[in-house]
């Protein structure tokens, strides 16, 4: 069976003024409709990057993909051209991102910013306004209008016809970023990457956003790429994880494999510095050490330097274990050191 | 150590080019009392007045009713010279550790400077200084051959390091921690949180901690208030807020906590 999204073995560089820093190696993942994944990592390990490859939003250059592929639906996306792409992004594949607040233009209405999009993603695909081919600007841009009210109402914004003549500011945070998940899902994309949307927000409206996202996953049967910080976020909302350090993804699976067994030393690591119930003052544990450069990334594993568990063939690219369905672990010493 | 009494705030309507505003009730009626040597925790979501409170104590702002003791006295009638002489016993570490060094200062003179300004309490001649900012530096995780490095040599955790070192230099006895590790990642956060709990162990320090982050306050906190539009809906022993909340409020601010759990 196809994938909805597959990514296989990609790899990204950025040029700088002080050399190509390689900032994915080797990122593989599969996501399937139905499917919440949460890609987890701290700053700068490319989960935003790996998002934005998606909908190739980067600009090329400084970004160059040096191998692996992005297939769509089969398609790989690397290889289209801009034109191409347009007419994927916002029907097939919706985005929303961290800042509500930056995404909208506060000097247009949000009707007007809604009914955009529904046009845009109409000329694509006319059965989104349920009109035919045919149907002048006036009858499209009524049902279009129809069509925002409606995405509105089921995203849970109250008295959505009259709000549509209001501007961005006069929403609060989690409104606006209500909008812009109907403004995402207006084009009934079958992928959304939703890039850290609630780090903006307070944790009560948070809850109120991921539980909006996984009844819109369950309505319209997407697949969703969630890309957040917090491991948190993950356990509550997705059904998959993948962790990812410094451009790379070192373990990934069924949310109950990864967070009930971690098995990679950084989720391991990663888990244990999360103040949790059950953890004593000033036995949280920290991380030693910091992030490589990725322009001279360390040869092999990249957690290496920071790893407990390191020894000399991890200077090896680290093979990928299957510790159970689906689970992966990118560090041959864990599986090692079980069977031992 | 910490009274606060009745304290409101209110901002006044104001008039400007597009029209009225309507005035702000920014604080209502706030009792709180922070015991010596303790973490107190403050929980709020945007907007709830955490911040407007800390302006309040750190005296940068009056309360429009209400008054605020430290140590048995009330700030509002301190002469200016007695004022500053207790702001050396009063710091505050703020949330954005990139925004809150001065990036053309070295962390010499950022960890020197209250030091500088405070001389008339501490007096330390320029010697002592620097070797007191060695010292503090060393406290905190770092050493003395980061004395001349600008900030932009460090790292996130790094700076809110620093901070925390010119926080401690004029020898307070409370720091007030304003959002002091939501702009870390979180194997950062832990170190920051261990190294604030080390040293209030070590120096006896009294914390005011300000967070938005739940799992942040139980790990750090004695004791929690919850703020909710400028009113106090709940205070008491950290562990029973969490585990057995009173108010309408509390429980649906801990319903919400995201918790890293194993799904069943």
């Amino acid at each position: 069976m196809t994938a909805l999204l597959e990514i296989r073995d990609l790899h990204l560089s950025m040029h700088s003024y002080e050399g190509a820093a390689r900032v994915l190696d080797g990122v593989s993942l599969r996501v399937n409709k139905g499917e919440i994944w949460g890609l987890v990592g701290e700053t700068g390990c490319g989960k935003s990057v790996t998002g934005l490859s998606v909908s190739r939003l980067l600009r090329t250059p400084p970004a160059e993909y040096t191998r692996g592929e992005i297939l769509l639906d089969g398609t790989d996306v690397l290889t289209l051209d801009e034109r191409q792409m347009r007419s994927l992004r916002g029907r097939r594949v919706g985005m929303i991102f961290q800042d509500p607040t930056t995404n909208l233009n506060p000097a247009f209405r949000i009707g007007t910013q809604l009914i955009d999009v529904a046009l845009a993603a109409a000329r694509h695909d006319p059965a989104i306004l349920g009109l035919g081919r045919g149907a002048g600007r006036r009858a499209r841009v009524a049902a279009a209008r129809k069509l925002a009210i409606a995405m509105l109402t089921e995203v849970g914004i109250p008295a959505a016809e009259s709000r549509l003549d209001d501007y961005p500011h006069q929403f609060s945070g989690g409104m606006r970023q209500r909008v812009l998940i109907a403004m995402a899902l207006i084009g009934r994309p079958d992928l959304l990457i939703a890039d850290e949307p609630t780090t903006a927000l307070d944790v009560s409206v948070q809850a109120q956003i991921l539980a909006l996202l996984k009844q819109m996953v369950a309505a319209h049967d997407m697949g969703v790429v969630l890309i957040t910080h917090n491991l948190g976020v993950v356990a509550q909302t997705c059904t998959h994880v993948a962790v990812m350090y410094a451009g790379t993804i070192v373990e990934q699976g069924p949310i109950r494999d990864v967070l009930g067994d971690p098995a990679h030393p950084y989720t391991q690591a990663l888990m244990r510095a999360i103040p949790t119930r059950d953890v004593a003052r000033g036995a949280l544990q920290g991380l030693a050490g910091s992030v490589p450069n990725l322009i001279h990334p360390p040869r092999g594993c990249r957690f290496a330097p920071r790893c407990a568990l390191a020894r000399p063939s991890c200077a090896q690219p680290p093979a990928v274990h299957e510790r159970a369905p689906g689970h992966r672990v990118a560090c041959p010493v864990v599986e090692e050191a079980q069977h031992a | 150590m910490l009274e606060i009494e009745g304290v409101s705030r209110l901002f006044p309507a104001r008039r400007g080019m597009f029209g009225t505003t309507a005035g702000v009730r920014a604080l209502h009626e706030v009792n709180l009392s922070v015991r010596q040597g303790e973490s107190f925790g403050l929980v709020g979501e945007s907007g709830s007045g955490k911040t407007t409170l800390t302006r309040q104590i750190l005296r940068l702002d009056t309360p429009t009713s209400g008054r605020i003791l430290f140590e048995g006295q009330d700030m509002a009638t301190l002469s200016p010279a007695a004022l500053r002489a207790l702001r050396a016993r009063v710091q505050i570490v703020f949330q954005d550790p990139y925004a809150s060094l001065n990036p053309r200062m070295s962390v010499h003179d950022i960890v020197t400077e209250p030091m500088l300004i405070h001389r008339q309490t501490l007096g330390l001649d320029r010697r002592q200084r620097t070797d007191r900012a060695a010292e503090l530096l060393e406290l905190v995780g770092l050493g003395p051959q980061h004395l001349y490095r600008h900030p932009h040599e460090f790292s996130g955790g790094q700076r809110q390091r620093i901070c925390i070192a010119r926080a401690l230099a004029p020898g307070p006895s409370l720091i007030l921690l304003d959002e002091p590790t939501s702009a870390l990642d979180v194997s950062v956060q832990a170190q920051v949180l261990n190294l604030l709990i080390d040293l209030q162990k070590r120096l006896g320090l009294t914390y005011f901690f300000i967070s938005h982050d739940l799992g942040v306050i139980r790990y750090v906190c004695d004791r929690v208030a919850l703020i909710y539009r400028g009113e106090i809906k709940e205070q008491g022993e950290t562990q029973r807020v969490f585990d057995a909340p009173e108010s309408d409020y509390a429980r649906s601010l801990l319903a919400a906590m995201p918790e890293v759990r194993v799904p069943d």
